[in-house]
């Protein structure tokens, strides 16, 4: 995909240390814009560790994190947010006691500028921003089929739609990468179907681009435009779902000998 | 008659529990931590509308707005220099850190405003409400309205604005919180200073009633108070309310059925049969370990 333009991420020799224990090393990572990207590799591998420290939950020990041709180094979790990188969770995390509308609220906290002031005082202005929030907020529901589900607290939804949920959330954020950490996880093969057509979806929609962690081969050589597979926190391999099928050691890494 | 003068009474001192219960209960909510200093931002509060009122001759308005707007400073300030740091300790260390904060606070006080008991002025007209053969003090009327207003207020401002819905995602999962673009610092630092600022409404409705300004008037309160935001479920603002109402009922009931010197033992030992029955408290949550 367009090699001339400039990617909205480039990792360079991307590395991380706990303590004596080096969990990702030498990682390189591009990604363009509306790209499908799959990072795939055995349990341990160290999927999860880049995605922290992509979204800076983790400050990586070493290398760089380029969004959008900006060093990320001086960014927080927050800041790194605001520029655009929204993920969801391996193992779901929302906030169960909110409603499920509420939920994809909070993740316009930042896009909605309201003073406290106004608020208190209940000013046509800011119920001109929350009404604002609302109807973007159902718009997104309406996207993955939970309007009608609105009203109730998102620990009451079926696995499925949680999971669902969690894109709402994150793209409510305003993403211009998003991150899916295994969104298929637990899904059986019919939701697996709808979550890849989902994901098409949402990189349609709102022309970001996505990097997903995912076990599942079957969404991951159905969707994804390259793969990168990562193995004891070193790169194995990148390419196409093709070329990656055919690699003699990601087959090793993955079946073993 | 009686009983529902009692009752009456007992609702009044129960609101004033209420306000400073729902201090402890939205930190406990969010920062997670249990701010024993909670009791001498009400001290202060008290000493501060004592000075504007006596020294500076304001009016009562104004007396109490500079209070909250201490209050809130203090509390704000508190949390920045003392518990913040501590964001990743035990909080065991930051248990410890709020009971320091408060004997600090105690200590200042005695420092700049000495020991001595203050007579706190007169704020509300005195006098009552005559309903058949019940008389109920404007004073108590006062503190009840305040303190639905407050639970209004607050009840609004958590579930209908944006900086209340952040604070309830924070109460949940701070992690997930961030990567939601919350600045998480920065709505326990809200939370600080909603809490302290209601301190300081508290403290002129419990100087109303109890007339006097000393640099430990908070404790009680505040250890009363603190075992309201228990009972109705730490954590749970409608808990803090109710746990608060049911305390100041139940301290007034003891008080005059049974005996003026064990009211607080009888009301602490209620609370000991709540929480063995329902360990969460009246409206708390059961807390689920996350694995």
């Amino acid at each position: 995909m367009a090699e001339d333009k400039t990617p909205i991420l480039k990792v360079e020799d991307l590395g991380i240390d706990f303590g004596g224990l080096t969990a990702v090393n030498d990682f390189n990572l591009e990604i363009f814009d509306r790209e499908i990207v799959g990072l795939i590799g055995p349990n341990g591998a160290g999927k999860t560790t880049v995605f922290n420290m992509l979204t800076k939950v983790y400050q990586p020990s070493r290398g760089k994190i380029l969004f959008n041709g900006e060093d990320t180094a001086k960014k927080n979790v927050v800041e790194m947010n605001r520029a655009g990188v929204a993920r969801t969770f391996q193992n779901i995390r929302l906030f169960d006691q909110l409603s499920v509308l509420d939920n994809v609220k909070t993740g316009f906290h930042n896009r909605v500028v309201y003073s406290p002031v106004t608020a208190v005082l209940r000013l046509p202005s800011f119920r001109a921003k929350e009404k604002e929030t609302e109807e973007q907020s159902i718009e997104l529901l309406k996207i993955f089929g939970l309007e009608e589900e609105k009203d109730n607290l998102a620990s009451n939804l079926p696995y499925g739609a949680q999971r669902r949920l969690e894109i709402a959330r994150a793209l409510a954020t305003g993403p211009k990468l998003l991150l899916l950490d295994e969104p298929a996880a637990g899904m059986n093969p019919q939701e697996t179907e709808e979550l890849m057509s989902m994901i098409r979806l949402v990189r349609d929609h709102f022309k970001i681009a996505v990097l997903l962690i995912e076990h599942d081969m079957k969404l991951v050589m159905g969707i994804c435009e390259r793969i990168t597979v990562l193995n004891y926190g070193m790169m194995l391999a990148e390419g196409t779902p093709e070329e990656i099928q055919a690699n003699p050691a990601v087959i090793k890494a993955y079946l073993g000998e | 008659m009686e009983f529902f003068s009692y009752l009456i009474n007992g609702l009044g001192l129960g609101s004033v529990y209420a306000i400073i219960a729902l201090g402890y209960t939205m930190v406990y909510g969010i920062a997670k931590m249990l701010n024993f200093a909670h009791g001498d931002v009400i001290m202060v509060g008290a000493y501060v509308v004592f000075f504007a009122l006596s020294s500076f001759n304001l009016p009562l308005i104004p007396g109490v707005l500079l209070s909250v707007a201490v209050c809130t400073v203090l509390g704000i300030t508190i949390e920045r220099l003392a518990y913040k740091p501590l964001r990743q300790a035990s909080s065991l260390s930051v248990l410890i850190t709020a009971i320091g904060v408060s004997y600090f606070l105690q200590n200042a006080a005695q420092l700049l405003w000495s020991s001595s008991t203050k007579v706190f002025p007169a704020v509300f007209p005195s006098g009552s409400l005559e309903l058949g053969s019940l008389s109920i003090s404007y004073l108590t009327l006062i503190t009840i309205a305040t303190c639905v207003l407050v639970m209004v207020c607050l009840t609004l401002f958590i579930n209908r604005t944006k900086t209340g819905r952040a604070m309830r995602a924070c109460s949940e999962d701070k992690g997930a919180s961030t990567l939601m673009g919350i600045n998480v610092n920065r709505i326990i630092s809200i939370t600080f200073a909603i809490g302290s600022g209601l301190a300081a409404i508290a403290s002129v409705l419990l100087c109303a009633a109890y007339p006097s300004v000393y640099p430990t008037l908070g404790a009680m309160p505040g250890i009363k108070a603190f075992t309201a935001a228990v009972f109705g479920g730490i954590g749970s603002i409608p808990g803090a309310f109710l746990g608060g109402l049911l305390l100041g009922v139940i301290e007034i009931f003891a008080k005059a059925y049974i005996s003026t010197q064990l009211s607080d033992a009888i009301v602490f030992a209620v609370l000991i049969i709540v929480l063995l029955i329902k360990p969460s408290g009246l409206l708390g949550r059961r807390i689920r370990e996350k694995v």
